[in-house]
């Protein structure tokens, strides 16, 4: 239990998807406008991360690692070299399965979420997870917590950042530099400022 | 008022359409900081108020005084009573050997020149490499130099090491004033406070220079840790066996950056600060509490491995750049909260995070820098939730 506290810990603060990996920086830059948006997209990473991280873990344990389908009569099969294609194909799936689900049971939510639910399938902090979960080896109760804390770190991210692009709508910025240039100033100071938690051992 | 007709005189120049119209920013700068501007509101509302932004700054820089005193003395006597057995050379000791002043560090005064030896360089090239760039971005965007500048170059030069290379002084404060502050648009559109944003900087960029052990007493061949260093590594009684007790760290007889290491000299400032309202104390209470409260819990966790669990709320107080930052950084009205609840919010975030980068983060032995940062990064969102709460509160009662 400890391990996996300090594992989440880890994967919001230390590791941050957005400003340590600079992962998903495309929508992280795109829709950190306005706050109530950016809380929403950052609730999106957060589910489809979560749900993510563990379903390729289970592909990655029982179809592609070395020695995984011998529940097949298959044991010196090795089909790793098929992770990528797998994990982004997952990825695009459960996002469409998850957005018909919404859609269907839990509308208030799928209207909420809106355009950004398809936008996640191709953001890279999401399959960024996936594959760090397969390079550090977490087993499912790990990826559990790794995908839905990876994702929680990215929706601060990005949650802070929209915050400190509303208080910037009053800022005067030289013409050069408004709109992307600015908030790549700002996305590179915030990073500093998440450095505090670079080194921290858990 | 031969001054006052001199700038008449000259003022039609450099207005719109005068011989030297582009440099109204730098004519701006000179009148105003030797007189009170004539131009007033015209327009309705008025809000009467004596407090400007120059009286402001003006106050701030005041409030500074006794931590630019004491750590002048503190430099002075911590130089001196090393050099009683290193011996030193440079050119601070050939101008102390020429004027006779010599190295006594039982004179206070002599101490205090010493130090000014290595004060005043750096706050000179901080004024000048910083100034010149706030100039620069004035005249081109046409937008004024104000007394921003004076809190932003002091609150830097304070927070420097004695011994740090001008050049990285320079390079610090030009990064602070230009990507900190003005490409925001200048005074008052920043989101980070751009003296720690330079010194942030400097700290990632030229770690060799800007911690260690020997670089806070400027002899060659004197190694002295920082309290801070000595607690992560062997636990805060170590402080105190090694021969600096609680009162020293609270008066400043200790190593650290030229300002920050007296916590009475920064309370004498933030007595000033509080007494004319500059400061808001409910981020120096927000602060104070998240410090207390977080620290006193690791106490009582309690850890096997990590001595800094142990240390106590008043040692943290005391030592590392705490009070220093807690004074006139945290209280820092533009890149803090803007709401009285966030500002209890926002002040706890930082005392939290301070405690948490000290005890938890072996990179950083002191934290107070980048907790502030990292509360500046979060100061807007607090803002957000306790407006929309605010909202909701109203809406409710009105059902």
């Amino acid at each position: 239990m400890e391990g996996l506290l300090s594992l989440a810990v880890k994967a919001i603060f230390v590791e941050n998807l957005a400003l340590s990996f600079f992962l998903g920086m495309c929508t992280f830059i795109a829709v950190s406008k306005k706050i109530s948006t950016a809380i929403g997209l950052g609730v999106s990473v957060m589910v489809v991360q979560a749900i993510t991280v563990p379903a390729n873990n289970l592909i990655l344990t029982y179809l592609l690692a070395p020695g995984a389908l011998s529940w097949a009569g298959f044991s010196d099969v090795d089909l790793t070299f098929l992770g990528l294609i797998s994990y982004i194909g997952v990825i695009a799936a459960l996002v469409q399965i998850l957005e018909m689900v919404l859609d269907k049971y839990f509308p208030p939510l799928y209207n909420a979420l809106g355009v950004f639910l398809p936008l996640i399938t191709v953001n890279c902090a999401i399959l960024g997870g996936s594959l760090f979960m397969v390079e550090r080896d977490y087993n499912f109760a790990e990826s559990v917590t790794y995908g839905f804390s990876s994702g929680f770190g990215w929706a601060l991210a990005i949650t802070a950042m929209a915050g400190v692009r509303e208080k910037l709508k009053y800022s005067d910025i030289p013409d050069g530099l408004q709109g992307l240039g600015i908030t790549f100033i700002t996305a590179g100071l915030m990073a500093m400022a998440f450095m505090s938690f670079s080194g921290v051992k858990l | 008022m031969g001054l006052r007709n001199f700038f008449d005189r000259v003022e039609p120049h450099f207005e719109r359409g005068g011989k030297y119209e582009k440099y109204f920013p730098l004519y701006e700068m000179v009148e105003s900081f030797l007189y009170t501007p004539k131009t007033v509101t015209t327009a309705a509302p008025h809000a009467r108020s004596y407090i400007d932004m120059k009286r402001i700054m003006t106050y701030v820089v005041m409030a500074t005084i006794p931590c630019i005193l004491m750590g002048m003395y503190n430099i002075g006597f911590q130089v001196n009573t090393a050099i009683e057995t290193l011996g030193a050379t440079g050119w601070r000791v050939w101008v102390l050997e020429t004027t006779g002043i010599g190295f006594n560090a039982a004179n206070p005064m002599v101490n205090i020149l010493h130090g000014a030896l290595y004060f005043l360089p750096i706050y000179i090239t901080t004024l000048v490499a910083g100034g010149i760039f706030e100039v620069i971005f004035a005249t081109i965007r046409r937008h004024e130099v104000n007394e921003g500048f004076l809190v932003t170059s002091m609150l830097y030069a304070l927070i420097m090491p004695p011994d740090a290379p001008l050049w990285q002084v320079a390079l610090g404060i030009i990064f602070g004033v230009v990507i900190g502050k003005e490409v925001f648009g200048g005074t008052g559109k920043n989101f980070l406070n751009p003296a720690l944003t330079g010194r942030a900087f400097l700290y990632f960029a030229y770690p060799q220079e800007m911690s260690g052990d020997t670089i806070w007493t400027p002899v060659d061949g004197f190694s002295g840790a920082t309290s801070l260093a000595i607690a992560a590594s062997d636990g805060y009684q170590e402080i105190v066996a090694r021969g600096t007790t609680w009162m020293d760290s609270f008066l400043g007889f200790v190593q650290g950056s030229i300002g920050e290491t007296s916590t009475l000299a920064c309370f004498i400032g933030l007595a000033f600060l509080l007494t004319t309202r500059i400061a808001n104390w409910r981020m120096i209470a927000g602060c104070l509490g998240g410090m207390i409260a977080f620290s006193t819990l690791l106490n009582l966790i309690g850890s096997d491995t990590n001595p800094m669990f142990a240390m106590p709320w008043y040692w943290h107080l005391v030592v590392g750049g705490y009070a220093f930052g807690l004074v006139f950084m945290v209280t820092e009205p533009v890149s803090g909260s803007h709401t009285n609840m966030g500002r209890f919010i926002y002040g706890a975030l930082i005392g939290f995070m301070v405690v948490m980068i000290r005890v938890i983060n072996p990179a950083f032995p002191e934290g107070m820098m980048l907790a502030i940062l990292f509360g500046n990064v979060f100061a807007p969102l607090i803002d957000h939730f306790v407006v929309q709460a605010n909202i909701r509160r109203r809406a409710r009662r009105h059902v």
